[in-house]
């Protein structure tokens, strides 16, 4: 703020203050002294039969008042208000941030610090580190992949141990770190309508279900020359790519003959957001071990 | 002594057609804006009832339209009603302005139809309480110089020598509101109904938030003074407690109001310097504030007894009531150490309720009733028992919505800001949502309640006004001096 600009606060301010001040201190006493009907205790206003008494202020509230007018005086003195004066106190809200950050570094560093360098699958043997990881993915994780982990339409599912990227303790801490972008280019273009629709059929059959047997002859030879650069000849998806496997009936965006076509003809687009800015190291280790245990629980129970 | 009272001459021929018109639209409006609230208060305990006739009645498009309703067609025709009723009668002389009056109401008319017919489309300006796209902006701040011509023109050729301490708030309002709502909504059009603000950022957020909080401070606190102090004396036939309480009052609430924006945006990009000066000028606010509730209170000294008999009167008081409750609470919830527990939570939803159901809405019904016989020329209300149900329920419905977002809001700030010993947050947000809808559904009966008595009062206003029997009635509101 230019010095202009702070000179025309502090002005502004304190005139309105000293302003108001005055007019409190002025209207202490009563207004009209009738000396000819000292029992007279109105004004002598009518207005459409209304009258006004002119009672002084009542003590108390003339008493709160001054209170805060008292307040804010040292209020201002101590913190930023009066334009560029920054206060005696030396509170700044960045100030104030930058404190109470440090304080949770430090106090926090015997709970979490010895997870920062801990491996995940040694994290994901302790309950207690995952009930906090828990935690960590409640207030992260959940709004898309849902409460349980169990994903959503567009957003995987965490818990079947069927992964895009690898589920390694590794591959879980690179995709919560930097993220992911899974493209799947729009093909309807290139294999035109009849192919998006022959192929459709080729991958319903691929997942044995209910499908047109000669479309889906005819939607092989397309995925034999397009689909397979990235999905495999033989559909079971390639993870390097985050390319899904297209045999196991597990479905991002549904399974319906329109959805699949959907996909083929117009592609989709999605993006996991990176973590990295967001959550400490020991955080994302804590949330990766936690992951990696609910993939496992399912692999336990089969 | 001096006299202000005209003693000479009959009564002027006041001009009650606008009066009667938007007392009528005040009825009207207000079961509709309320209808609103209610509905959306009902979408948000019940989510599934968004389903229906997307996207036109999802809450995020009827919620302005809510807002803006009750505020603007209710609580401004109410404005309109009383400010034109009163200015007349205080100034003993018919309103000045000629075809500006009637462009004052089928104007205002045309801005509600409007905004019903703008907001559900999706058409907004996404400034909280002025969404309303740039064309409709300009047709208020045209309405809004023609109602000042003829305030202030009446105001002009009174008859009598001191000007009336409600029409100092009134002119007040109608003044900052005009200076408002052309600043605020200062935009650069792209096509007849979309446009982008004139301010960038933090600049923009301040400017939203000098507006929005002062059309609660000069919108729905001074101008409603105004009718406080008019219809309180008037209503309990006493008169007002302190001259000197009201010049102290009016002049600290006016020029202090004004500051307080800031508050809004505690803990956010807005300098620190910003923040603190928004703080203590709320404070501040205190006692400038409950200047007025004490000046309507203490009016009734010596007639309490009337309170018994009087369901009209008791909306009067218990208006100013929860007037000193909010304007405590508002105060209080600026301080920032308080602010960072109530800051996005429903307790923001219920201050503001306390202030639009218990002390606006509530003033004006009494208001309202108090006007009514006179502008038909009636004894009295068709039911004097309806009324009093009327105030029950709007009563038992204002205490069920703000405690409802008492404990929904403080509940909300305690889970969100709550950290487990190893430093993860406790509850997760939904686990916030799912703790709050036992409050949204007390919330949608209170809501419901208040709106029924809105119902209660139509009905009695549509017999008071229909019913032949009650009309031999002359002016009820002959000045006291001559009377006594």
């Amino acid at each position: 703020m230019s010095t202009f600009w702070s000179v025309w606060v502090i002005v502004l301010t304190l005139t309105n203050l000293a302003l108001v001040t005055w007019i409190l201190f002025a209207n202490r006493k009563v207004a009209v002294d009738d000396q000819q009907d000292p029992e007279n205790k109105t004004t002598g206003h009518v207005y459409d039969g209304i009258e006004e008494y002119d009672n002084p202020l009542p003590k108390w509230w003339f008493m709160l008042f001054v209170a805060t007018l008292v307040f804010t005086g040292i209020y201002l003195a101590i913190y930023p208000g009066l334009g560029n004066f920054k206060g005696f106190g030396g509170w700044t809200s960045v100030g104030q941030l930058e404190r109470q950050q440090a304080d949770a570094r430090a106090e926090f560093d015997d709970t979490f610090g010895k997870y920062a360098e801990m491996p995940v699958e040694q994290i994901a043997d302790s309950r207690e580190a995952l009930k906090m990881g828990a935690r960590i993915f409640a207030n992260n994780c959940a709004v898309c992949h849902g409460a349980d982990g169990g994903g959503n339409y567009g957003f995987p599912n965490l818990t079947d141990g069927n992964w895009l990227h690898g589920g390694t303790p590794d591959k879980i801490l690179e995709t919560i770190r930097k993220g992911r972008e899974g493209e799947m280019p729009p093909q309807g273009p290139m294999i035109g309508e009849e192919g998006v629709k022959n192929t459709a059929e080729y991958v319903l059959a691929l997942n044995e279900l209910e499908h047109d047997a000669e479309m889906a002859a005819e939607g092989e030879k397309v995925f034999g020359t397009v689909c397979m650069a990235c999905h495999g000849a033989d559909g079971k998806g390639n993870q390097s790519m985050g390319a899904p496997n297209l045999t196991d009936n597990i479905w991002l965006y549904g399974s319906s003959r329109e959805q699949i076509r959907h996909t083929i003809r117009s592609g989709r687009s999605n993006e996991m957001p990176k973590q990295e800015d967001k959550l400490r190291e020991d955080k994302i280790r804590l949330v990766a071990a936690y992951v990696y245990s609910l993939s496992r629980q399912q692999e336990v129970e089969q | 002594m001096t006299t202000t009272v005209a003693k000479t001459g009959p009564v002027p021929d006041y001009d009650y057609k606008v009066v009667r018109q938007f007392t009528i639209m005040s009825v009207v409006w207000g079961i509709f804006g309320m209808g609103m609230g209610v509905l959306i208060a009902a979408q948000l305990a019940w989510p599934e009832l968004n389903n229906f006739w997307q996207p036109f009645s999802h809450f995020g498009r009827l919620r302005p339209l809510h807002t803006n309703a009750v505020i603007f067609a209710f609580g401004g025709s109410v404005l309109f009603a009383t400010s034109y009723y009163v200015v007349q009668r205080t100034c003993q002389t018919p309103l000045w302005g000629g075809w500006l009056v009637p462009f004052t109401f089928w104007g205002w008319q045309v801005v509600i139809i409007a905004a019903a017919i703008t907001l559900p489309m999706g058409y907004t300006s996404t400034k909280e309480y002025a969404e309303l796209e740039w064309p409709i902006d300009i047709l208020i701040a045209f309405i809004w110089i023609a109602y000042a011509l003829v305030f202030f023109g009446t105001i002009a050729k009174r008859r009598t020598s001191h000007i009336y301490v409600a029409n100092w708030f009134f002119g007040a309002y109608i003044i900052t509101i005009a200076a408002l709502h052309i600043v605020n909504s200062l935009a650069v059009p792209v096509s007849a109904f979309k446009s982008y603000s004139l301010f960038a950022g933090t600049t923009d957020a301040m400017i939203q938030w000098w507006y929005g909080h002062n059309a609660v401070g000069f919108f729905l606190t001074a101008a409603f003074l105004g009718i406080m102090y008019y219809f309180v004396p008037k209503q309990a036939n006493r008169p007002i407690y302190s001259y000197q309480l009201s010049i102290v009052h009016f002049w600290a609430l006016i020029s202090i109001y004004v500051w307080a924006g800031g508050h809004h945006l505690h803990y956010s990009a807005l300098p620190d310097w910003t923040q603190s000066l928004a703080m203590v000028m709320s404070v501040i606010l205190l006692a400038p504030s409950w200047g007025g509730m004490i000046n309507g209170i203490m009016t009734l000294s010596g007639a309490w007894h009337k309170l018994r008999t009087d369901p009209t009167l008791r909306f009067l008081v218990v208006s100013l009531s929860f007037y000193g409750m909010s304007t405590f609470e508002g105060p209080m919830m600026s301080i920032k150490t308080v602010n960072a527990l109530s800051h996005n939570t429903d307790w923001t939803v219920g201050h503001v309720h306390s202030g639009a159901l218990g002390w606006v809405a509530m003033i004006s019904i009494g208001a309202l009733y108090h006007l009514v016989p006179v502008l038909w020329k009636r004894r009295e209300m068709y039911s004097v028992k309806l009324i009093n149900a009327h105030f029950w329920l709007a009563t038992v419905g204002t205490v069920l919505y703000i405690a409802a977002m008492w404990v929904n809001g403080i509940t909300q700030g305690l889970m969100w800001r709550a950290f487990n010993a190893d430093g993860t947050l406790t509850y997760s947000f939904v686990e916030s949502v799912m703790a709050s809808h036992p409050g949204y559904i007390v919330r949608w009966i209170g809501g419901s309640f208040f709106l029924f008595g809105m119902f209660l009062m139509a009905y009695n206003v549509f017999r008071t006004i229909t019913e032949k029997e009650n009309a031999a009635r002359g002016d009820n509101t002959v000045p006291m001096a001559q009377t006594a």
